[in-house]
């Protein structure tokens, strides 16, 4: 285990103390500016959320190593959501309203953003979320510094389409609404580029699916129909590793049957034996293989921190990177934590990503990114076959689906709205008015 | 895919059997050779490889050969290309690609990788499958053979030729048979079907497909026809690989059900850690594949008795520590135990890590069984199904043949006259719940082959594991067999039909329904005890 | 009159009172002290309370299937998930045209993933009467047809336990297919108002935190009144030794069916407090292990005395609400190693110590019978 700084104890007591107004005002001068964590470190996701909570927690002590921010020292507030819907938001109100952070990094699961985002909007928090995601969504209390749809799905298949000559796809995934989302957006853009019904095939299964051979035979079936055939995978966690097996075991080639896969990366494969898997195709913003100084760097002083000479990084790690040193620039703009003015300078702050360029943060709290192909390699890692010229700025509503190709979102004055419509002319919701 | 004209001079180079040129150290071709296959982009690294192939340099092969792993690396700073024996951490290995010297470690941070991508993966392949054509080694010509169905193309067509009437072994000659009809077909001569019809091959079935779609309307027709025909045997071969997915689903929830038959069935312990002494087992997987690097084999083997053995002396220590004082109480177990699966979940998160730790499967459990061309069953479920088979006979042989089975049983029937008969029942409870927790751990170690090593793995199979048991008919080994068989067969029979989601709600539907016929299961327990 | 009857009763009087007197001394210190005062009770602890509290119901409705009846429900989270569901319904109509996408009808979820009009079992729950109606009628409804043919075919024991098991693990999967209509995964969030109250208010939290704790004073009688009535007796006989009270003629299932659905109603009742004051409704309330979680909190405070369930739920949620909070890496050992503890120390749960004392000082209390295994 990582030792960490935030056994709290004590400090918790004192926290609690604090809200109950025994501290004195005098000590708010010297006060750490608080960062929460909001990341699950027991149940089923905590086996990729914990290296998100140890990544925040090496940031906030580089950031500390070099002096703090605004002459103040940091310090993580670490809560343990337990991969339990209704407890993130418990935990993200337990955050804002009795530790009083000044920002939040976390989440995963779409629907531990779904259960927060109320929080933070009525707390008026701030919240980093740094998870590839399905979109159609545009918060002001948020910012999402993972990928939209159209920074992973969209160019990972116009690689397989134009590079590769895909003509047959596979759209397999999890039961739930991120897979839902991207196919949707697949299957319409698919179709918009004269793909067959008969040639795409979806199928969706249940959370943690451990029992492969029927879907992977079906694959295997529908590859056979002298088209080239790719499977666009949007599995989630636990799920891919019976599948890859399934795979490497029914004899599916990379070069034959390749799967592209949206939520795969060096954290997962960990737990894969990925000799048999060569080949296959992942989509991310970053890949651990990125040939960069800085990303050496976050790579040596990763493995400092964990103490193990294995550990790996991820796309969501260096989200959560991008994010940090976006917060902390916007807050040395503003020379304040106060939420509403760190919103209104983060906008337009550009840091430098991990892959050698920078990230910018548009009005829509969505982030420019490189997209990369990465082809997996029999030590776990990625090879990159592919990237966009330049970075991608990352779109809120798609442009794809029917309800949302006339929403933009635009968080400066004075439109202010996360969800303008263009054609109405109004915003939206009943949220920003 | 096509081969590239570089890849078929190769294959002449091979398949006339040119000598090879003589071997030559020459440093500065080497060199450029291999610095042209850097600078050039995917496209141009065709040409590159050409330019390899077209040297004859002797060590073109190894070459190609790391190229084709990703190993070939040049060293940023020297320019100077390189080997890595071993890409895993911070620092690698590496020998010269030139001189084979060895380099002693570098950092990744110095090296700078020969990517390849898929088409290029492809057409390395092929071009090693072409020279196993000529091993001695009948297994590596078949799987060379049939590597090349659909590859085939003009400038190979003669040398093939050439290969089929030399060849001995008939599955091989008529696998190249195959490979040139399909080339033929792609030519549009209708003949090639012929050849053809009745194969179950996927390519066939590919090149046949596309046949069937062409303009050609004799050709499409005598495709569609070759295409019926093997539609109809592959229905067959479909039917007979549901039933082999069915009873594989079968094995697995038979052996993560079987321990708790013992625990909860016998011995009226509600273990919910049964899943985490799974767990256990698992990861004595991988702990003896960290103890014996490079024999996944071995270790997997070794790691049968010891993840009997981790898993045994846990359950022991679970049931000396709390079940012992809970006598009477079964549903408090429940309780308990459940405390016991939550700490001991954490335990391996903390102790070893959060994440999902790899287990390798050894050579000879990787790929599958080949039935004929359509029906292939996958050697590491074929191994599990044989393992829970095993399993299950030694559990019966255990509980009907020694001396423990029958103490168990006694006590489990009437604990109080047992033990006046002299039997230790104490140590009969002991015995019964480390057999129990015993083999809940082989259950893990065969899990370790099929799914996620991970801290939540026993999470996973609890539930479906008290299903079957009580679907069975508590108390009854057999009970356990047939209803974890015949519920994965169920399963995967709906599954093509209903898809996996509703599958499985079709499946729990159905155990509610079937309680309601038969209250106590499949095989209920008859007499006195079944009150208890 | 039977339901007057446990007012009689010194334990009820004592958890009403106490029940009442947190209720009020809640409230007060919430609205009469100003928010920095020490003693002051933020809007953030009442919500966690409230929270507890529908828990604390929930519990009470599986004591009294388990306690009473003998019937372990591992399935109890199904009721409770069906009548949240009912309310996130309503609470999601409530939204109106103030959704991300302004659709006056579909709820976000649908409008992104096409449909084109709402199901017909969302029919309906604009209205809250008919909505509030729901959240007794669904899970009603489904513990009377699974508890009809269970009690008729006279599943007993853990065989029916492992189906009330399936019973919710088949409603979690089936809820969490898009294609239900009922949001898939992401279940149904991002509430506005209830009954015009608008959820973010302060004064809203505590409203609900009070009708929260009402409702769980009125299930908590309604359970004793059937617990010392003439039926609660032949509940406690049928749990004791089913047999023998069918060959005294009693028609067992009937009863059992009745207390079942009791159960089931005051479970959904509990889930639709439950939905408005944590914002969420999602498929893992119906996740097997949620339901065994909520017997594990009967079984800590203590099965078969109602009272026992409250403390349970309460201290079990407020020890997780400091464990995560407190040592987020490290709090599973103390949760488990609890469990582990109290079961073994406390073969009656916290309320045995409880009532251990309060039958010394007045031993004629009215006392059912402890289940048969703990006198064992």
């Amino acid at each position: 285990m990582i030792p960490s700084s935030t056994y709290r104890s004590p400090r918790w007591l004192a926290a609690s103390l604090l809200s109950l107004g025994v501290a004195a005002p005098a000590m708010a001068q010297e006060d750490p500016i608080k960062v929460g964590i909001l990341h699950s470190l027991s149940g089923t996701m905590a086996i990729s959320e914990t290296v998100l909570k140890d990544t925040v927690e090496m940031l906030i002590e580089q950031q500390n190593a070099n002096g703090g921010l605004l002459g103040r020292q940091l310090e993580a507030v670490v809560v343990d959501p337990a991969s339990d819907w209704p407890l993130f938001a418990e935990k993200a109100r337990e955050l804002l309203a009795q530790e009083e952070v000044d920002v939040i990094f976390g989440n995963w699961t779409s629907v531990s953003r779904k259960s927060v985002l109320p929080v933070v909007e009525e707390l008026n928090g701030l919240l980093f979320y740094p998870v590839q995601y399905e979109g159609e969504e545009s918060s002001e209390n948020v910012f999402y510094t993972g990928a939209a749809p159209n920074q992973q799905a969209i160019p990972a298949v116009n690689y397989l389409m134009n590079e590769v000559g895909v003509e047959r796809w596979v759209l397999a995934g999890t039961d739930y609404v991120y897979p839902r989302t991207t196919n949707k957006i697949l299957e319409a853009y698919l179709k918009g580029h004269g793909v067959g019904d008969a040639d795409i095939m979806i199928n969706y299964t249940p959370f943690g699916h451990s029992d492969w051979q029927n879907i992977v035979s079906e694959i295997k079936a529908f590859g056979s129909e002298g088209k080239k055939t790719a499977v666009v995978s949007t599995i989630n966690g636990d799920a891919n590793v019976p599948f890859y097996r399934e795979l490497g075991n029914q004899g599916i080639d990379a070069a034959d049957i390749p799967v592209v896969a949206f939520s795969v990366g060096e954290q997962e494969l960990t737990g894969i034996d990925t000799a048999p898997l060569v080949g296959h195709l992942a989509a991310w913003n970053y890949f651990m293989s990125v040939d960069t100084d800085t990303n050496y760097d976050f790579i040596d002083a990763w493995i400092e921190y964990t103490g193990d000479d294995m550990a790996v990084t991820n796309d969501p790690m260096e989200a959560h990177y991008i994010g940090f040193n976006m917060w902390a620039e916007a807050v040395r703009k503003a020379g304040t934590t106060e939420v509403d003015e760190v919103k209104d300078a983060i906008i337009g702050v550009s840091v430098p990503n991990l892959t050698g360029g920078y990230a910018a943060m548009m009005p829509n709290h969505h982030i420019t990114k490189p997209v990369l192909i990465g082809e997996i390699q029999d030590n776990g890692q990625f090879s990159i076959v592919w990237e966009t010229p330049s970075t991608v700025a990352g779109d809120a509503w798609s442009d794809y689906l029917e309800g949302s190709k006339d929403l933009i979102s635009d968080w400066r004055a004075p439109l202010s709205c996360g969800n303008y419509n263009v054609v109405k002319g109004s915003c939206g919701g009943g949220e920003a008015q | 895919m096509k081969i590239p004209p570089c890849l078929r001079r190769l294959l002449a180079l091979c398949l006339l059997a040119c000598l090879p040129l003589t071997a030559q150290a020459q440093e500065d071709d080497g060199q450029s050779l291999l610095a042209s296959l850097d600078a050039a982009s995917y496209a141009q690294m065709g040409g590159a490889i050409e330019a390899i192939v077209d040297s004859g340099d002797p060590r073109s092969r190894d070459w190609l050969e790391a190229l084709l792993g990703g190993k070939l690396q040049r060293h940023k700073e020297s320019g100077r290309f390189v080997v890595v024996l071993e890409n895993r951490g911070r620092n690698w290995p590496v020998v010269d690609a030139l001189t084979g010297e060895d380099l002693g470690e570098m950092s990744r941070r110095e090296l700078d990788r020969i990517g390849i991508n898929n088409s290029l993966r492809g057409q390395l392949q092929s071009v090693l499958a072409v020279l196993d054509l000529r091993v001695d080694d009948v297994g590596a010509r078949r799987e060379a053979a049939r590597d090349l169905l659909g590859q085939v193309d003009e400038a190979m067509v003669a040398p093939l030729q050439d290969l089929l009437e030399a060849e001995g072994d008939a599955e091989v000659a008529r696998l190249l048979a195959q490979g040139l009809a399909i080339h033929r077909l792609e030519q549009g001569q209708v003949a090639a079907v012929d050849v053809l019809a009745g194969s179950l091959n996927g390519e066939v079935r590919s090149a046949l497909s596309s046949a069937a779609r062409s303009d050609d309307p004799a050709l499409a027709e005598a495709a569609e026809a070759a295409l019926a025909g093997i539609d109809q045997k592959l229905r067959l071969n479909r039917g007979l690989e549901t039933l082999y997915f069915g009873l594989s689903l079968g094995s697995v929830l038979v052996l993560a059900a079987i321990g708790l038959a013992i625990t909860f069935g016998v011995m009226g312990v509600i273990n919910m850690a049964h899943g985490e002494l799974m767990m256990l087992g698992a990861y004595t997987t991988w702990a003896m594949q960290q103890l014996l690097p490079g024999q996944p084999g071995l270790a997997l083997l070794l790691a049968i008795p010891a993840g009997f053995l981790v898993a045994a002396l846990a359950g022991i220590a679970i049931e000396r520590g709390v079940i012992q004082f809970l006598k009477g109480r079964p549903l408090e177990t429940l309780l308990a135990t459940f405390g016991v699966s939550l700490i001991l979940q954490q335990l391996v998160r903390t102790v070893i890590s959060p994440l999902n730790r790899t287990v390798v499967t050894p050579e000879w459990m990787s790929g599958s069984l080949m039935i004929n061309e359509g029906l292939s069953l996958t050697l590491n479920r074929l191994y599990v199904l044989g393992f829970a088979m095993l399993v299950f006979a030694g559990l019966m042989l255990v509980m009907r043949r020694t001396r423990l089975g029958l103490e168990v049983r006694a006590v489990t029937q009437n604990r109080a006259m047992a033990r006046a008969m002299g039997i230790r029942a104490t140590r009969v409870d002991i015995m019964t719940f480390a057999l129990g927790s015993g083999v809940a751990g082989l259950a893990g170690v065969a899990l370790s082959q099929l799914t996620n090593v991970g801290p939540n793995l026993g999470q996973n199979y609890i539930i479906d594991s008290f299903m079957v048991v009580v679907f069975g008919g508590v108390g009854n080994l057999w009970g356990t067999l047939v209803a974890g068989l015949s519920l994965g067969v169920i399963n995967q029979v709906l599954e093509p039909w209903a898809g996996a989601v509703l599958a499985k709600i079709l499946v729990l539907v159905f155990i509610i329904l079937f309680i309601q016929k038969r209250p106590r299961g499949l095989f209920p327990q008859k007499g006195r005890a079944a009150e208890g | 009159m039977w339901l007057t009857r446990p007012f009689r009763e010194r334990a009820t009087q004592l958890f009403l009172g106490v029940l009442l007197a947190a209720l009020a001394a809640v409230t007060l210190l919430n609205l009469a002290l100003p928010a920095e005062h020490p003693l002051h009770v933020s809007t953030y602890t009442v919500t966690l309370l409230g929270k507890y509290l529908s828990y604390a119901l929930l519990a009470v409705a599986v004591d009294l299937v388990w306690g009473y009846l003998g019937i372990l429900s591992l399935g109890h989270g199904a009721f409770f998930a069906l009548g949240g569901y009912a309310m996130g319904m309503y609470l999601m109509r409530q939204i109106g045209d103030r959704g991300v996408y302004g659709d006056p009808l579909l709820p976000d979820f649908m409008v992104f993933l096409d449909w084109d009009a709402l199901p017909w079992y969302w029919l309906g729950f604009d209205m809250p009467w008919f909505a509030f109606l729901m959240v007794l009628l669904a899970p009603g409804l489904l513990a009377l047809v699974f508890g009809f043919l269970a009690f008729r075919s006279r599943v007993t024991g853990v065989y029916l336990s492992i189906i009330t098991q399936a019973l919710t693990f088949a409603l979690m999967l089936a809820f969490f297919r898009n294609e239900m209509g009922f949001g898939g995964n992401n279940g149904l969030t991002d509430f506005k108002e209830l009954l015009g109250f608008d959820l973010r208010s302060d004064a809203t939290r505590l409203g609900l935190f009070l009708a929260t704790g009402v409702a769980l004073a009125v299930g908590y009688v309604l359970c004793r009144a059937i617990v010392v009535s003439k039926l609660g007796r032949v509940c406690v006989a049928t749990r004791d030794a089913e047999a023998r009270t069918r060959f005294l003629g009693y028609r067992v299932e009937r009863f059992q069916l009745f207390v079942f659905v009791v159960s089931a109603m005051l479970a959904g009742v509990a889930g639709a407090l439950y939905v408005p004051q944590v914002g969420i409704i999602n498929p893992s309330e119906f996740s097997p292990i949620f339901s065994i979680e909520i017997v594990l909190w009967v079984a800590l405070g203590g099965r078969a005395t109602l009272y026992g369930a409250v403390i349970g739920a309460i201290l079990v949620n407020y020890a997780k609400t400091v464990f995560t909070g407190v040592m987020p890496d490290a709090w599973l050992f103390a949760l488990g190693g609890m469990f582990v503890l109290v079961t073994v120390l406390l073969p009656r749960g916290i309320a045995g110590l409880l009532a251990y004392r309060l039958r010394r000082r007045a031993p004629s209390s009215p006392e059912s019978p402890a289940p048969r295994e703990v006198s064992a």
